[in-house]
């Protein structure tokens, strides 16, 4: 059903959808609107048996969901930002126990300073934590990411984290197709775990492993993540077959076949992006965009396959690492051996990423004048100003 | 005391006997139907009183519900000593997730249940006092404010064991742990600090909080049992005497425990809805420092000098207890011999 929504309500949507059993929330911008409409989904009964739990932190958001999955229940919550770092204990813990949560990541950076707005600095700290993290582009993706993600947690017991931008996509009104209740029945098949908490057949979960072990544990959770290769695209695949659009998937390559120069980017700015290339495109500039949808585990393979041709590969990054550099760049150069490769750090804290600002950089990175790690838009009076103060 | 009552004439004691008795009135341990839910085999230390209590605590439970029940651990002794992989010394389903969040994953269980519609399966979270008053004190909060359906049990040994003893926030005033030494001017941990959990339980008006021990076993089964009867958030809290991290001895786990009652340090209490409605009064009221020799952990107290003063301050915690809850009962209960 096609509808005029935001983005947060057609993801309360698609979530309400996949009829999850559990759902527990602690608010932090921007993704309250998203709990909200859940919330009030299942208070009207709607979602009946579905449990709602308000609780009192975001460490106690993943270990509720912790406790309703293990004990065989679809379970789902959403947070951002600081609330995503106040779980991190339990975030791993969840994906060390091989539980398929799902959440929803409302992008948004990380304080100090404080800062409500949008980056991918949150997620970027969980993307070794064990969880599946998909980026969505726009909001019909991330609506039907949700519903892709459970479909992908539940076959290889994987945690799944759908990040998409705040307020750019969450707040954002667009034109969503709701997927349908039946389609989605269809679709997504009732939970049902290999093993979960149940006194006709008790369980130990969450034993302690030492040494002797522990190797073999972790090369079994590496061993799975990479199977999410071959089941996210065939998941997409089937949701293409049964929905009728193609979302979801490792990698979407646009315009890269002879490509010289290929961007690439995660989430929101890849429609942009798009935009930008069509006109280096008309100017004579042969210049793509790679926009990965799933960054764990990452795509090698598909992102190498992408990047045969090109010469030169810009990561336009939503976030980096303080005295390192980019983040999504260790994992591309990774792929692409020979390419040069540069960072193009952009968009921190919600500053807009321009089409101007973009094209100027893009044209400066498909000629070779680009530094490997260069700052878009970057203030250079104040940070001189504030440089040439006396330590 | 609400067990019922059953002199044992050989040793004046009112918990023991089970042979003698007739078979409903056996503690649950002593009937041939225990669940047995902790097996023998686990890897805790000699005289270990979380063990002895988790054992009563979780049979009692299985029984209450007819074998239906899912336990939910904080990381910890209890946690670390019954699950070394690739063993498990647990008969029940049992789950474990972090150290700070065993009430949360609790309440996460009950919620599942609803939603499956299993409500016949109940749920029990247990933790040290670690896990419980100081890291999982947010979590504990909220499971009681939502008034989840969980019984949850904290096993006090009064400090952070597990890594070697260090001081908690249910650590007594005095007591030499790692982190708090029997040196300086004030040696030991200090007076003035420290949290009464029962009492902030019972501030939430849940359904039901209860202290108990190990010194009386019975009134533990029964307090299990008396918290299943009831549904919403509930609270147990049990003093397990640790030999390792006292300086006790192995055998005197029980006796410990019982001092602590008989001194009027730990009060033995029920109550509901914030309300105390009963009150083990104390049987051979003893002063604190019968129970303070038993353990080296206030050795500093009695050697090189006898701290008179400390152990004022401390028998005065103890008399504001027996106050507080009425623990001297008017007219003790008859003497059995």
């Amino acid at each position: 059903m096609l509808r005029q929504i935001e983005g947060s309500q057609a993801v309360a949507a698609a979530v309400a959808a996949c009829r999850p059993e559990v759902i527990c929330a602690y608010p932090i911008s921007p993704q309250t609107h998203i709990v909200e409409a859940l919330s009030a989904t299942v208070k009207s009964g709607a979602l009946a048996p579905c449990e709602f739990i308000n609780v009192e932190s975001e460490f106690a958001a993943m270990s509720v969901a912790i406790g309703a999955s293990a004990t065989g229940a679809r379970a789902y919550t959403a947070t951002a930002s600081q609330g995503l770092l106040y779980m991190a204990e339990a975030v791993h813990n969840a994906a060390g126990l091989g539980l398929p949560i799902v959440m929803t990541i409302a992008n948004r950076a990380i304080g100090a300073p404080i800062n409500i707005w949008n980056d991918h600095s949150d997620s970027m700290v969980m993307r070794d934590a064990g969880w599946i993290q998909l980026y969505a582009e726009d909001n019909q993706e991330a609506a039907d990411l949700h519903i892709q993600a459970f479909a992908v947690a539940e076959r290889l017991s994987v945690p799944v984290m759908v990040c998409m931008d705040g307020f750019v996509l969450t707040h954002a009104f667009e034109e969503v197709d709701l997927p349908g209740q039946n389609d989605v029945d269809d679709f997504l098949p009732p939970y049902r775990p290999r093993q979960f908490l149940d006194p006709s057949d008790p369980v130990t979960i969450g034993a302690m492993v030492g040494p002797e072990a522990f190797t073999e544990v972790r090369y079994l959770a590496h061993v799975n993540q990479l199977r999410a290769l071959d089941a996210i695209p065939a998941v997409a695949l089937g949701f293409a077959e049964s929905f009728g659009r193609a979302t979801g998937g490792l990698v979407r390559p646009y315009r890269t076949d002879d490509a010289e120069t290929v961007v690439v980017a995660l989430g929101s700015v890849l429609g942009t992006l798009k935009d930008v290339v069509d006109e280096l495109r008309d100017d004579g500039l042969r210049i793509g965009v790679l926009g990965i949808t799933t960054y764990r585990p990452f795509p090698f393979d598909a992102v190498r396959a992408a990047l045969t041709n090109a010469r030169r590969v810009v990561v336009l990054e939503r976030a980096f690492s303080a005295g390192t550099g980019g983040i999504v760049t260790a994992d591309v150069r990774g792929a692409v051996a020979g390419a040069e490769c540069v960072t193009v750090v952009a968009g921190l804290g919600g500053r807009p990423i321009t089409r101007a600002s973009l094209r100027r950089a893009l044209v400066d990175a498909h000629g070779g004048r680009v530094e490997s790690l260069t700052f878009l838009d970057l203030d250079l009076r104040l940070v001189e100003r504030e440089l040439a103060r006396p330590r | 005391m609400p067990v019922e009552q059953i002199p044992y004439r050989q040793t004046g004691s009112l918990v023991a006997g089970n042979r003698l008795l007739a078979a409903e009135l056996r503690a649950g341990q002593a009937r041939p139907d225990r669940a047995d839910a902790l097996t023998c085999g686990h890897r805790a230390c000699r005289g270990c009183g979380e063990a002895l209590a988790a054992r009563w605590v979780v049979d009692a439970a299985l029984r209450a519900t007819a074998n239906r029940l899912i336990a939910v651990n904080a990381t910890g002794c209890l946690e670390v000593f019954s699950t070394p992989y690739p063993e498990s010394a647990w008969q029940l389903p049992w789950l474990h997730s972090l150290f700070g969040n065993a009430p949360a994953v609790a309440t996460g269980v009950a919620a599942a249940l609803r939603a499956q519609g299993r409500t016949d399966v109940r749920v029990l979270g247990q933790g040290g006092d670690g896990g419980t008053v100081d890291i999982g004190f947010g979590c504990l909060s909220g499971m009681f404010e939502r008034n989840d359906d969980v019984l949850y049990v904290c096993y006090d040994n009064e400090a952070y064991m597990n890594t070697g003893v260090q001081r908690s926030g249910a650590t007594p005033p005095a007591a030499r742990t790692a982190t708090t030494q029997a040196v300086g001017p004030e040696p030991g941990n200090v007076f003035g600090q420290g949290k009464n959990v029962p009492a902030v339980a019972m501030a939430h008006e849940i359904p039901y909080v209860a202290t108990a021990t190990v010194a009386d076993l019975r009134d533990l089964e029964y307090k299990v049992t008396r918290a299943m009867d009831l549904r919403g958030a509930r609270y147990l809290h049990v003093l397990v005497p640790c030999p390792l991290g006292w300086g006790s001895e192995a055998h005197d786990t029980i006796r410990l425990a019982r001092l602590a009652t008989q001194s009027g340090l730990f009060p033995v209490f029920e109550a509901e809805h914030g309300e105390v409605t009963a009150v083990t009064r104390i049987r051979h009221h003893v002063a604190v420092e019968e129970y303070l020799r038993r353990q080296s952990r206030y050795a500093h107290l009695f050697r090189p000098r006898e701290r008179t003063d400390v152990i004022a301050r401390i028998q005065a915690q103890a008399d504001r207890n027996i106050t507080r809850y009425g623990l001297l009962a008017e007219s003790a209960p008859e003497e059995v011999s």
